[in-house]
């Protein structure tokens, strides 16, 4: 058996990582069917980790300070040790673009290439969020563009301002996002010759709504009375790209070069524990069928073991160092939990999961990756078991009870419920506040409108009048906020 | 299928651009802290890279985010002994509670200061930014040392100015004859050939000594082929840069330290005293600094304590400008060293010392110094020491003297400094 040891040394070389790479991904496409994009794996150092790191995990991207910041920031707890990097980053692209890390061992780099190579790839080809939301074979087009553009603009009209603009889009980034439109997927020739023609067109149709002589209905009276938008809009990013009075085409131009990052990251975000627990899953998967089939020896075995655990680590709610579920250790578990389900199904996961009980795990586990986000998966699939393993249990935080309350338990009749508040706390609809844009006095003093709509009487933290600043710049005129509570109360949270 | 490339060459900055607008951005935060970090370190260690704290929420990224309150379920592991519907005290700082929005971190370590490496160069660009120097002389500072051109042997490559003809010829020799040697030797036995063969009386005409001679041309013909001169025998003079040895300067620092003199005071002063030294640093290999503080007697101190101990009571600076001279004629010859002073001080003086004062400096210091600085921190009217100074301030162009309100005052007094010296 020993003879097919890949290698002894704990040392990597590139015909060791070729090698590697051949293996698992013979494993991975042919034993257990996983269908990726073609992988492009990249050496770095720990510095272009950094560097990685701080443009967002992307491989190019526009300037702006923030970036800097998070370089900084990254490097200075790199540097005094508090924190390690990353194994690895994996962009969602085709072809998906892994970087590993000179300084890891050759275990570690085998991990990372079942991991990222393997198993994010496979997540970024198959999840409908990523089908439906990003255009893998586009991405790295569009950032070139992005980053172009915006270069070209910082000449023209100043770092500064451009810098202002950027700050104000950032801060709406996470309201800058279709949730139920898929955008087109273009390349970067395509969005070079439509951007000339959008920056007119859009120009033109602004001047349009804001003419000022107001028209009249058929009635013959000023139609003023009617809101517009006459639907209430989420993305408020989109509005203000298409709407804002005072916006020059290319500032129009940047807010939507914002707008298409956030929507890029948008499938990410809501996919965190399917995403990284199918990694997981895979990495410790292909890893251990290696060593059965006598590939690498004990020794890799550990020290791949050692950091998979350290990965999948769950403190209890009471430990110094908790800071909420790990996702890593959540997906992994939930991936292995369904596995265990089609495998050697008990009597209780037949009666709650007659679907798949019994199954082909392989077939279960491709469906679930491709078809479910964090929030439905965890509805779908938490088991008893699980919940039971986990200790899971929720807690009712109410400002205007006297003590905190915990409502279920690992129980018979707590598992539904542990379940469901599970997945709503991946629900990003109810993590971030629901802010809409409500009303736009076009006849009058051309203020803006926004509603907060309160979920649980979760009110908005302080960052309120900075943020109306920011919407304040991109807009032009006076900027209202609203806040709308449980009851459909209406209460007045910032004007400028 | 997959596809390796090895990036570890390729450049590790691309960050710096981001890196460079994020210190310009936070500016202001960032001199105050270079400020507070100047203040506590020595002069003589200024001159180098520094860590410097700005407070996070100053730089914070704002988006729309839950606050508290309200009503909120979570979910979290490890349940020992709960029971559905207990009841439990709500925990401070929310480890089982409220903490946990989505926004790890926020709550957390807000307070915790964003600490920051600065290069030198960028430490030294925030701590002259309010001195307002001209830029020349803030390269000039921030610069390093001066290099002179030195030969070091010769290179194959270089602009044409420097080819060394004599080498370069050298060069062509040898070169023509290791690659004319072949046909050379081939006539030398080629010769050898026909004499014999002439020896043995074969005829003029016969085809072998055709032959022969024919070939005999042809390597001729070779050798004389040769380029004379090839690009490949070029030799230029090459040229290292070496820092240009300079002498030895001292600096004397003279302060009042008398009760009138605040913190505030001396720290504009120690400012003053900065410049003074890296203007000296780029103009000399080795600098020594002498302190002196005074009340009304002087004393010969540390940095420390120069500083930041406080004295109270009156003011005599002949004290002072008595000790220098003894300091200068013991330790510090002047036709070996070259001496600067600085004097910084609030104006107070005991009345009748500042003629004293003023006849010292002319006859005593002065002579031995290459420059004498005085600056008079102080918002009031000048007094005597101010107007003795003055006297002589007309009769010796290297004496200056300034009064000093900011730091952006700073400067004007080092500009006859500079204007005077033919760098």
């Amino acid at each position: 058996m020993s003879r097919h040891i890949i290698s002894d040394s704990s040392e990597w070389t590139f015909p060791l990582l070729e090698r590697f790479d051949r293996e698992i991904g013979h494993l991975a496409h042919n034993v257990f069917g996983l269908d990726t994009y073609a992988n492009q794996i990249e050496v770095i150092g720990s510095e272009q980790m950094i560097d990685a790191y701080s443009s967002v995990g992307l491989p190019i991207n526009y300037h702006h300070w923030s970036f800097g910041k998070q370089f900084v920031s990254t490097e200075q707890t790199y540097r005094r040790g508090q924190m390690g990097l990353a194994y690895e980053i994996v962009i969602n692209s085709d072809p998906c673009i892994s970087y590993l890390m000179e300084e890891n061992t050759l275990a570690m780099q085998a991990l990372v290439i079942a991991h990222a190579c393997y198993g994010h790839n496979s997540f970024f080809k198959g999840n409908y969020l990523f089908r439906t939301w990003t255009s893998a074979d586009a991405i790295i087009d569009y950032l070139v563009f992005a980053r172009k553009y915006i270069a070209s603009c910082e000449e023209r009209y100043g770092q500064a301002e451009v810098e202002l603009l950027l700050d104000s889009c950032h801060a709406l980034m996470n309201h800058g996002v279709d949730r139920y439109k898929r955008p087109s997927p273009i390349t970067m020739a395509e969005e070079q010759r439509r951007q000339a023609e959008r920056a007119d067109y859009i120009q033109s149709q602004v001047n349009d709504l804001w003419r000022t002589i107001p028209t009249f209905g058929d009635d013959g009276a000023p139609d003023d009375d009617a809101r517009w938008p006459a639907e209430p809009q989420e993305n408020l990013l989109y509005f203000i790209e298409k709407n804002a009075p005072l916006l020059e085409p290319w500032q129009r131009e940047v807010v939507r070069i914002v707008r298409k990052v956030s929507q890029y990251f948008y499938p990410q975000r809501q996919t965190q524990v399917m995403n990284e627990g199918w990694a997981t899953f895979w990495h410790y998967t292909l890893l251990n069928r290696l060593y059965d089939e006598g590939f690498v020896n004990d020794g890799f075995m550990l020290e791949f073991l050692q950091s998979h655990t350290g990965v999948v680590f769950q403190p209890n709610f009471d430990a110094p160092y908790y800071s909420g579920i790990n996702p890593y250790a959540l997906g992994f578990a939930m991936m292995c939990d369904i596995r265990r389900v089609c495998e050697s199904p008990t009597a209780e996961d037949r009666e709650w999961f007659p679907d798949i009980a019994g199954g082909d795990w392989r077939k279960v586990l491709d469906f679930a990756m491709r078809n479910f986000k964090d929030e439905s998966f965890i509805a779908q699939y938490l088991s008893p078991q699980l919940i039971r393993d986990l200790h899971l249990f929720t807690v009712r935080d109410d400002d205007r009870a006297e003590a905190i309350e915990i409502t279920a338990i690992h129980e018979e009749r707590g598992y539904r419920t542990v379940r469901q508040a599970l997945a709503e706390q991946y629900n990003l609809g109810s993590r971030e506040p629901n802010i809409q844009v409500f009303n736009v006095d076009r006849r009058g003093d051309r203020s803006l409108t926004l509603r907060h709509y309160r979920h649980n009487r979760r009110p908005l933290g302080e960052s309120v009048d900075e943020m109306l600043r920011h919407i304040r710049r991109l807009w032009g005129f006076t900027v209202r906020l609203e806040g709308v509570d449980d009851n459909g109360r209406v209460q007045l949270l910032g004007e400028l | 299928m997959s596809h390796f490339i090895d990036r570890r060459l390729n450049g590790k900055n691309k960050s710096a651009v981001n890196r460079q607008r994020f210190i310009k951005r936070y500016k202001t935060q960032l001199k105050r802290a270079v400020a507070d970090a100047v203040n506590k370190r020595s002069i003589t260690d200024v001159d180098s890279g520094e860590q410097v704290g700005i407070p996070s929420k100053d730089i914070s990224e704002p988006v729309f985010h839950h606050g508290q309150g309200g009503t909120r379920d979570q979910v979290h592991p490890g349940n020992k002994d709960f029971m559905a519907g207990d009841k439990v005290p709500r925990p401070e700082g929310g480890a089982g509670g409220g903490s946990g929005q989505g926004k790890a971190g926020r709550g957390g370590k807000g307070e915790d200061d964003f600490i920051f490496d600065l290069s030198r160069e960028e430490f030294m660009d925030l701590l002259f930014d309010d001195l307002e120097l001209p830029n020349l002389v803030r390269n000039q500072l921030v610069g390093s040392t001066e290099f002179k051109s030195v030969r070091a042997g010769y290179r194959t490559s270089g602009a044409p100015t420097n080819i060394d003809v004599v080498r370069s010829l050298k060069g062509a020799v040898a070169r023509r004859t290791a690659l004319g040697a072949p046909h050379r030797r081939r006539i030398k036995e080629i010769e050898a050939e026909l004499e014999a063969l002439r020896a043995r009386g074969v005829a003029e005409d016969d085809p072998r000594v055709l032959a022969l001679r024919d070939e005999l041309d042809r390597a001729r013909t070779r050798i004389a082929a040769l380029p004379f001169i090839d690009t490949f025998d070029l030799r230029y003079q090459s040229f290292v840069q070496l820092p240009e040895p300079t002498s030895k300067a001292v600096m004397v620092c003279i302060m009042d330290v008398s009760g009138s003199m605040d913190q505030a005071r001396k720290n504009l002063a120690k400012r003053f005293f900065i410049l003074l030294y890296l203007f000296l640093k780029r103009n000399y290999d080795r600098i020594e600094v002498v302190f002196i503080r005074h009340h009304t007697i002087a004393q010969e101190v540390d940095e420390q304590e120069f500083f930041y101990s406080r004295e109270t009571g009156g003011t005599v600076v002949s004290s002072a400008l008595n000790l220098a001279y003894d300091v200068l004629r013991q330790r510090y010859d002047s036709s070996m060293w070259n001496i600067y002073a600085a004097q910084a001080s609030d104006g107070d003086n005991w009345d009748s010392d500042s003629v004293v004062c003023r006849d010292l400096l002319a006859e005593k210091l002065l002579p031995l110094m290459r420059y004498f600085a005085y600056v008079e921190i102080t918002p009031r009217q000048h007094q005597s020491l101010w107007y003795a100074y003055q006297e002589i301030a007309g009769a010796h162009r290297h004496f200056a003297m300034r009064e000093i309100d900011g730091p952006e005052d700073i400067f004007p007094v080092f500009r006859d400094l500079f204007k005077r010296q033919p760098a």
